[in-house]
């Protein structure tokens, strides 16, 4: 178990970049606490698998470096490194029982035969598959498979972490929800450093204590999944989180006011900074309908279960609403509320208002 | 899934009719062959199984097939493995695998006559690179013409030379195949150079190789071109494999009967083993 | 990493070397090669191809080979492509037994066909022409393209199809315009290889053949045992039989690793 600090950390896949462009990661400064739940979120080509096979030894950063416990393991292998991966496709082997495929790391480590069989039977216990023991592992369904995968990982009683690289993908979605729960019990169990790299939002909101947002190689946010729905810090968090994402508008930003479309909007705080590229950033659920306000026309309700999304136009800008009740008709005029702590300011993507003090 | 469909017959008609008639009619000529006796002249007299038990029990057949087993025998343990080693060390991806490939297979698009004259020059003491090599720089006394064990030498180091490819890129196409997460997991569980191949490379590799087997076994059985014009099957009859004796009896001697009767049974031979080889193959794909 | 790139290194150049060997002969002259031995031709001569490629009963020989090899190829793709798609996508009564049985016609010695065919074909007054050899070709051929195509076939999804089916396409203008191009690899593999085998086999073709189809092979034959030891001709003769193969195996370069496994690792 330990603490992993990633510092100014950065990658590329050519050999003499030259511009930003040419890192798939840019700047990595993060510290995990020992024993947490961590996820890496983020879209596909975002650099976070990249990230995972540097913290787990499988590639060498061009910058920075890697420290476990305040030990510096950048130059160390994989293998020294005390670390366990679960990968998006389970790998077993085919030719070894579903025991001898857990008893394997600690073999060839030449742990000895009575701590082994310990160690075995305890992790079987813990992943339900102590009556698969003696079975051919090249038998077993995916989400088996994949249950071996990680108890290969856990099985060491001494890895710093471990962790997933979108270890779901081929699990079914009905199995997909149980090995997910079964994983946080895990976490609660040995206390390893876990990490978990996805680009599905739930999964990675579900399972982490604290959440990595990653787009092209940068780390956006780092923070629990309540604070990146509530105030995200990039437009990309806003969007990415969240279903419908936060709405987007091109605005004009003076003090704490906002002008959308020739409407003031009050906004959480002051702004700071000025020019670039200033929008409006709101999430649905803080959108209210009343009877003053920004007038909207609606353009669609689509009903999705536990609550409405409106569509709406504002001039020539687009925008979504949820609600739970109170549904307008398509086509009718509507008036539009902000919810001012929840109206916020984006220059170039990044936040500029500056949270109220209560 | 696969769906039942009778139709699917017409599909397969013409390769059917091709098939057929290129090896139904010359096997009924063989099989009307191995049970008669001819003096020539078109007259021929019933002689029942008398030639293929003469076949089977003659010293002459038991010899040629003695040699056979043997080489092929030894084609296979030299081929195998180092073929494996071969592909094992190839490199994964870049510039250079093309260039291997290509060069590697190569002997095998060599028309197999040309091999056999190939090696022969190659090999002639005096003028032969390898001859005066092992005659004049080493000192070996190496002559095929006149040593059995100098000609074995040669015929099975020309086979290795010509098929050991095959296994190659049977081994290396297995081996590409398999994700570079098995390795990555393979080095997180600090698993050895020996456990990688034991455990991950073996496993991924036994269909193409159970392929790689199946072929070289057949080929190697069926081996007729090449150790003919390297060593005519000589000195003496030491190289004289199934199919060189078989074709000296048929078209040198011109005894069809024993010919068509051995003929029988040395298909018989391959087609069991290969038949053994295919269940396997099968077993293994129902897994 | 440089240890280990040594053994693919080594194995080359041991392959390399009779190949260097019959060039390097090719381009030697008589005296030269029956003088002793030289590493490199002293007197560097063209005398041998000159020979080849001005004397009819030569070059008529590879033109002999190519000729039939070429209807081999054409022939046993065509036929192979429905009957692997049937068995790629369909069951049937005997469908098991049938694909054995095409797959042991591989397995026959060609020394045992050797005689009979001879019959066959001359009974049906096709004896020395091209047709003969490429229809004997096919007996190893013709299983072998099924067998390749069905692997390169099973891997392509059934909904392909449906979807085309759908879509409201005939049969044969999906299995062209749409099937086809999705296997294009698998039916160069399988032409790669039946290639391979046609243009490498001598016993068939020998036997098949007097004066009209002569194989390349058999020409060479004639020089040995007539003309003596005429080596250098017999080296060119050689080095010339080497090149298509080089050609087309560098076509082809991409696919060799996948087709050698038949499409079904």
């Amino acid at each position: 178990m330990a603490q992993i600090k990633l510092s100014n950390l950065r990658h590329s896949y050519m050999p003499t970049p030259k511009g930003p462009e040419d890192y798939a990661l840019k700047e990595i400064d993060v510290t995990w606490r020992d024993g947490g739940a961590y996820a890496l979120l983020g879209p596909s080509g975002c650099g976070k698998s990249t990230l995972l096979n540097i913290i787990s030894g499988l590639l060498t950063p061009s910058e920075g470096q890697i420290l476990f416990d305040g030990q510096d393991v950048t130059a160390l292998p994989p293998d020294q490194r005390n670390i366990a991966q679960v990968f998006q496709f389970p790998v077993i082997y085919d030719t070894m029982t579903v025991g001898e495929n857990l008893a394997f790391p600690l073999k060839n480590r030449g742990v000895d035969t009575a701590t082994i069989e310990r160690r075995v039977s305890e992790i079987a216990e813990m992943l339900d598959v102590t009556n698969m023991l003696n079975t051919r592992a090249s038998g077993l369904s995916p989400d088996n498979k994949q249950k071996i995968s990680m108890g290969r990982g856990l099985v060491r009683d001494d890895v710093n972490a471990v962790m997933f690289d979108e270890p779901l993908t081929v699990i079914d979605p009905h199995l997909k929800w149980k090995l997910r729960s079964k994983l946080k019990e895990l976490h609660q169990r040995v206390k390893a450093t876990m990490i978990y790299v996805t680009h599905d939002q739930t999964e990675a909101l579900t399972f982490a204590d604290e959440v990595v947002v990653m787009q092209e190689g940068e780390v956006v946010q780092i923070g629990t999944p309540v604070e990146l729905f509530e105030r995200p810090q990039h437009t990309f968090v806003g969007h990415f989180i969240g279903s419908p994402g936060m709405n987007v508008l091109p605005c004009e930003a003076k003090g704490d006011r906002a002008l959308f479309e020739g409407h003031e909007v009050i906004l959480e705080g002051p702004t700071h900074g000025d020019g670039g590229r200033t929008d409006l950033g709101i999430r649905p659920e803080y959108v209210g309908f009343g009877d003053t306000g920004i007038p909207a026309q609606v353009t669609k309700v689509s009903d999705i279960g536990r609550h409405y999304v409106v569509s709406a136009m504002v001039g020539n800008t687009a925008l979504k609403a949820v609600t739970e009740h109170s549904v307008p008709e398509p086509g009718s005029q509507v008036f539009l509320q902000f919810k001012p702590e929840q109206s916020r300011v984006y220059r170039d993507g990044w936040i500029a208002t500056e949270e109220r003090a209560l | 899934m696969r769906t039942e469909n009778q139709k699917a017959w017409f599909f397969v008609l013409p390769v059917l009719a091709l098939v057929a008639f290129n090896a139904l009619v010359p096997m009924m000529t063989v099989v009307n062959y191995s049970v008669q006796e001819t003096f020539g002249n078109n007259q021929f007299f019933w002689e029942g199984l008398g030639w293929f038990e003469q076949i089977l029990r003659s010293d002459r057949f038991q010899a040629a097939l003695g040699r056979q087993f043997l080489f092929t025998f030894l084609i296979l343990l030299i081929e195998v493995p180092l073929g494996i080693i071969v592909a094992l060390s190839m490199p994964r991806k870049g510039f250079w695998v093309p260039v291997c490939l290509v060069l590697m297979a190569l002997p095998m698009l060599i028309p197999w006559n040309v091999v056999g004259s190939m090696w022969n020059i190659f090999t002639l003491p005096k003028i032969g690179l390898m001859g005066y090599f092992l005659n004049d720089v080493l000192g070996i006394n190496y002559d095929m013409t006149q040593q059995p064990i100098s000609a074995w030498v040669t015929v099975i180091v020309m086979d290795v030379w010509h098929w050991t490819s095959l296994v190659v890129l049977l081994c290396y196409a297995g081996l590409v195949s398999i994700p570079d997460a098995y390795y990555q997991a393979a080095k997180i569980d600090g698993a050895s150079p020996w456990s990688v191949f034991r455990y991950i490379q073996l496993p991924k590799m036994k269909t193409v190789l159970t392929i790689a087997v199946l072929l070289r076994f057949m080929d190697s059985f069926n081996i007729y071109t090449e150790p003919f014009v390297l060593t005519g099957g000589g000195p003496g009859n030491s190289t004289t494999l199934l199919s060189i004796d078989l074709v000296k009896i048929a078209l040198g001697q011109f005894d069809l009967g024993p010919a068509a009767a051995m003929s029988l049974i040395y298909f018989a031979i391959t087609l069991l083993v290969s038949w053994v080889f295919y269940t396997l193959m099968t077993k293994d794909d129902a897994q | 990493m440089k240890k280990r790139s040594l053994i693919p290194i080594l194995y080359i150049a041991f392959l390399m070397l009779p190949i260097y060997w019959l060039v390097a002969m090719s381009f030697k002259t008589t005296n030269e090669i029956l003088s002793g031995f030289s590493l490199f031709p002293q007197t560097f001569t063209l005398e041998n191809y000159i020979t080849i490629f001005t004397d009819p009963t030569w070059y008529w020989g590879y033109i002999n080979s190519i000729i039939y090899v070429t209807i081999n190829t054409v022939l046993s793709v065509c036929v192979a492509l429905p009957a692997a798609y049937a068995f790629s996508r369909y069951r049937f009564l005997g469908d098991k037994q049938l694909f054995f049985w095409l797959l042991t016609n591989r397995m026959a010695p060609a020394a045992v066909f050797a005689l009979p065919f001879f019959q066959l074909y001359s009974s049906i007054h096709l004896f020395d022409t091209y047709l003969a050899v490429a229809l004997a070709h096919t007996l190893f051929n013709v299983p072998l393209a099924v067998w390749i195509l069905e692997g390169f076939m099973r891997g392509i999804p059934k909904e392909l199809d449906e979807t085309a089916y759908v879509d409201g396409y005939s049969f044969p203008r999906f299995f062209v315009t749409i099937f086809l191009p999705n296997i294009k690899a698998g039916v160069g593999v399988a032409a790669f290889f039946c290639f391979m085998f046609s243009w490498v086999e001598m016993l068939l073709a020998k036997t098949l053949t007097a004066v009209e189809a002569k194989p390349i092979a058999a020409v060479m034959t004639r020089t040995a045992s007539s003309a003596g030891y005429e080596l250098g001709l017999l080296a060119a003769a050689g080095t010339l039989t080497i090149i298509p193969g080089a050609i087309v195996i560098w076509f082809v370069r991409n696919y060799i690793a996948r087709g050698f496994a038949m499409g079904r690792v």
